[in-house]
């Protein structure tokens, strides 16, 4: 177990590394002059000179990765040169913003999908699973960003039940708290429906091929109820593959809101390094590409300890 | 000896294909988008390059049967023309996909030890990052355009075909056909052409079809974001972009064009699920 999760580590922090490498080289290859683009076209040289100097761009190029590097360990992320504040607090602000919306949009997910999942496998080859199968067909098949407009069509401009964009801020008070939930319930579903089809999809297929296990049949022998059996017994041994796609669609959520942050004008991480990359704002990209990257790498990591947790038959060998 | 020019298992596989209903269905919706991308560069129903500013915005019509847009364009003749895009986008960056994974993917396989340790731990790599922020990132600033977005879409479309060919391969390795084989004295690359990638070819059309349809999608959320085809070019997520703004006035310009993303994406799904079940019956009575 513990040389499993060591290995499991050190590929981990491996891939990171990697990771860092991949996304340093990229990022300065890129055409343009960040200095450049900063001051114009008609920027006197010395202001172009002194500039680099100050950016750190005249520095060959393997210092400069170290450096970059080295300051993400100790937790400086860089300072972002359009927004004048350090990378770290840009990410805590906009996470403020990600990270509820992703978590509230995952917990639907998995509510809606974890028991339509397990239902239409108990009831497989009957009406309920065609129509919950049909539907989740069909639910894999929807932009995420075209349900959105949907939802902001239905629900924000015929009925005006919840704003179609923006965000208020957490604020102090509860009424500001209420007010910026409310602006993350159409993002959080629009998110949350594609999800839940994929998910219900897996939970079923998972359940199905557990249900044909012969401790099933054991567990019905002994006389146990065939919820308690469906719920208790299947349900655990199907949660290996997923928890597997919670963990990706977890990470996809955090990043992969950028295209719902642009349909609602949220504030969040996306539309953070979307901006920052049109800016050219190459410190912001880097930093908040790696912090996403390491959060993917960590939840695998977790989903990963999360199995044996699940299956204890993980826990002896590999 | 029969003089009939298809063998008996494959007409019955044949047969079997067209009796599952997942299968046809899919094939069905995914020949007549093709059809209506095909048709699109002889005929539509409206030329879209001629703006008549008169008609914007109209309702549906027997004329216009899905309305016109914000200049006035018939919105039924741009779903035509954006059909052509999302498929082109959609095969070339599974062709990447395939062309480079496929030959990584075997050759794992096939070589074993340290090349298949590397490949793998890439595919780690490559798989921490999030795709469609990738894929934001590499046509944000290569710039936007069509082929910026193929190329985006087909790098993500490689790590999964090499997932899926090595794993194929390396169930077949140790089979006995394949023992005879290079009992006979085939290399391995003469094994891998003749007798793996036959039997892997149902496996990676499968997935093929799935990556086929996640790359429309992918399409269409660059495209929303602007970072896809350019206009005048029309596509289906920059026509969703473009009736965000009307959403209040002109509801129906969101509809059609997610519609068709739906439609089209759902029946390669269907196809992909067909073609599962027909190429390996035993997944079907698990299901």
């Amino acid at each position: 177990m513990t040389a499993y999760l060591l290995r499991r580590l050190a590929i981990a922090v491996a891939t990171l590394f990697v990771a860092s490498l991949v996304v340093f080289s990229v990022l300065e290859i890129l055409p343009g002059d960040p200095a450049r683009l900063m001051l114009g076209l008609n920027a006197s040289p010395d202001a172009l000179a002194a500039l680099r100097t100050e950016m750190g761009l005249d520095r060959p190029l393997a210092a400069r990765y170290l450096d970059w590097l080295g300051g993400m360990i100790t937790g400086d992320f860089g300072r972002s040169l359009t927004y004048s504040s350090p990378v770290i607090d840009l990410v805590k602000e906009r996470l403020a913003v990600s990270f509820p919306l992703a978590l509230i949009a995952l917990t639907l997910s998995t509510i809606i999908a974890i028991p339509v999942g397990v239902f239409a496998a108990a009831r497989r080859g009957k009406a309920a699973d065609t129509v919950a199968m049909g539907l989740a067909q069909v639910g894999v098949a929807v932009p995420n960003f075209w349900f959105a407009l949907l939802l902001v069509y239905v629900f924000a401009v015929s009925l005006r039940l919840v704003p179609a964009g923006g965000f208020p801020g957490w604020g102090d008070s509860w009424a500001s708290h209420w007010q910026a939930l409310r602006a993350l319930i159409l993002p959080a579903i629009s998110l949350a429906l594609p999800q839940a089809a994929i998910l219900a999809r897996v939970t079923r297929s998972a359940t199905v091929e557990v249900l044909g296990e012969d401790y099933i049949r054991t567990a019905r022998a002994k006389g146990l109820p065939y919820r308690r059996v469906l719920w208790r017994h299947a349900l655990r041994n199907a949660m290996i593959p997923v928890l597997t796609i919670m963990g990706l669609q977890f990470a996809f959520l955090l990043a992969g809101t950028i295209i719902i942050e642009n349909v609602f004008y949220l504030p969040g991480l996306g539309r953070l390094i979307f901006q920052a990359i049109s800016q050219r704002d190459l410190i912001v990209v880097e930093g908040v590409v790696m912090l996403l990257v390491a959060s993917v790498i960590l939840i695998n990591l977790v989903v990963d300890i999360c199995y044996t947790i699940v299956d204890p038959r993980l826990r002896g060998g590999r | 000896m029969s003089l009939d020019p298809v063998p008996a298992p494959q007409r019955r596989r044949m047969r079997g294909a067209l009796s599952n209903r997942s299968f046809l269905v899919g094939l069905v919706i995914t020949g007549a988008v093709i059809l209506m991308a095909l048709v699109s560069f002889f005929w539509t129903p409206y030329d879209i390059t001629r703006l008549a500013v008169a008609n914007r915005l109209l309702g549906l019509s027997p004329e216009h049967p899905f309305g016109t847009d914000h200049m006035g364009r018939d919105i039924f003749s741009m779903i035509m023309i954006g059909a052509r895009n999302s498929i082109a986008v959609a095969i070339v960056a599974v062709g990447i996909g395939m062309g480079v994974g496929v030959p990584l993917g075997t050759w794992a396989a096939a070589r074993g030890g340290w090349a298949d340790e590397v490949l793998m731990r890439a595919n780690d790599v490559m798989f921490a990052f999030p795709a469609l922020l990738s894929a934001v990132m590499i046509t944000a600033i290569f710039g936007p355009g069509a082929v910026n977005a193929i190329i985006a879409i087909g790098i993500f479309n490689v790590p999964v075909f090499a997932r899926v060919a090595r794993a194929g391969a390396l169930a077949l390795w140790p089979r006995e056909f394949i023992l005879a084989a290079r009992a006979s004295g085939k290399g391995k690359v003469l094994i891998t052409l003749e007798h793996i990638l036959p039997n892997i070819a149902g496996l990676l059309l499968v997935q093929g079809t799935i990556q086929f349809a996640l790359a429309i999608l992918a399409e269409a959320g660059l495209s929303y974001l602007g970072l896809g085809a350019q206009p005048p070019m029309p596509s289906w997520g920059r026509m969703l972009f473009d009736a965000q703004t009307r959403i209040a006035v002109a509801p129906h310009l969101a509809l059609f064009p997610g519609l068709a993303i739906v439609v089209t994406v759902l029946g390669l799904n269907l196809l992909g699920d067909g073609l599962r079940d027909v190429l390996d019956p035993r997944l079907r009575q698990e299901r």
